[in-house]
């Protein structure tokens, strides 16, 4: 008899059954669910002894001034399976004034540079994550540069260097 | 003057093969002629860069094709491409790594103007932090365009400079120089996730505590 992998609606009821109900939606045949904070680490490591055993992408959404919006900020956890070529989609959404989760670098090593450069962009804290400085931008920058309330143009941290002219040069 | 024969009204018949000329003049012919370009390609404009000094274009014909990719055997710095601010300081170190006489083509419209990318990170013109002699517009330029460019900077390097060099003041310029470097501070490095350094500073630490 030919191997058979479990469905995603299995998957996810098997979710549901572990962390009570949970907000699922389909769009165009990708699969999402909703996971609250405190919880995402453990439905994560669930989800990865379930069969989604590659960590994609982990990103973030700004939702300020977002229409209907409830909560400022939106992870995504982008989950494949390499056995049974399923996807999943997993947000975890979180508010200021201290955006928080749990790291998942326990549970996928390339977790680390991308939890960072949530880190730098967001100003998303990962709890438990090794070594959480800035990917992208230098060390002595202050702000998150993707969130929406900063400017598009920066705060002069463009023009904040000495000149060298030809005197000194 | 004194060797003027006389009754050719002060006229000297010159054999074919001599020119007369300024020692200035000769320096500033060695000098265009023997530009050895620091390539700071950064995006599509070095690709362009690279184009200029491959065979079809062939930088070689202006003397300027020997690319160098150390700064201290360098005397033309191309940036092209955008420059970020994480990289500027980089930049100018190695701008001020480059030893006189030197000059620098801002190549393209991104690293004059910072081009259609007027965000937070990139810089938006190389001019505002490090001194330019040429500007290229496009995007990316063309290597004739480049090649124009070279043209023109030969030219001005042919009107400008002399042969002791008196136009650099490399002295005073040195001091000024160490002035900066006092401004900046000395370069801290953050030994702590270095594991090279780590042994260094233990081996150091070791060899200190034992010949005491």
């Amino acid at each position: 008899m030919p191997f058979t992998p479990p469905s995603i609606d299995d998957v996810l009821a098997g979710l549901t059954e572990r962390f009570g109900s949970l907000d699922t939606s389909v769009s165009r045949g990708q699969t999402r669910v909703v996971v609250p904070a405190d919880q995402s680490f453990d439905a994560l490591a669930w989800l990865k002894e379930r069969g989604f055993d590659l960590l994609v992408d982990v990103t973030c959404v700004d939702y300020l001034e977002y229409r209907d919006a409830t909560h400022r900020y939106g992870l995504v956890y982008l989950l494949a399976s390499t056995t049974t070529n399923q996807r999943l989609t997993v947000r975890v959404f979180v508010d200021d004034p201290d955006p928080t989760v749990r790291s998942v670098v326990p549970l996928w090593a390339g977790a680390n540079w991308l939890e960072r450069e949530v880190w730098d962009m967001f100003g998303i804290r990962f709890t438990g994550h090794p070594d959480l400085r800035r990917l992208m931008m230098p060390d002595e920058f202050t702000a998150h540069p993707l969130r929406k309330d900063y400017p598009l143009q920066g705060r002069g941290e463009r023009h904040n260097f000495p000149v060298i002219t030809r005197e000194h040069s | 003057m004194a060797m003027m024969p006389s009754g050719s009204g002060g006229r000297i018949e010159l054999p074919e093969n001599v020119v007369v000329s300024r020692l200035d003049a000769l320096a500033n012919w060695c000098r265009k002629n023997s530009l050895w370009p620091m390539p700071f390609a950064t995006a599509c404009c070095g690709i362009e860069l690279m184009a200029t000094g491959a065979a079809k274009h062939d930088l070689a014909r202006f003397g300027a094709e020997v690319f160098r990719f150390s700064p201290r055997q360098c005397d033309l710095m191309i940036v092209a491409g955008r420059v970020v601010m994480k990289m500027l300081p980089v930049l100018q170190r190695i701008w001020q790594q480059m030893h006189e006489p030197k000059w620098c083509i801002s190549m393209g419209a991104c690293a004059s103007t910072g081009g259609v990318f007027d965000t937070y990170a990139v810089v938006q013109g190389i001019d505002r932090f490090i001194p330019v002699d040429m500007y290229v517009p496009g995007c990316p330029p063309r290597p004739e365009q480049l090649i124009q460019a070279i043209i023109d900077l030969q030219d001005k390097i042919q009107r400008e400079g002399t042969i002791t060099g008196r136009e650099f003041d490399t002295a005073g310029r040195q001091l000024r120089k160490r002035a900066l470097v006092e401004i900046a501070g000395p370069v801290t490095i953050d030994a702590s996730r270095n594991p090279v350094l780590q042994r260094e500073l233990a081996a150091a630490a070791e060899a200190i505590t034992s010949g005491s």
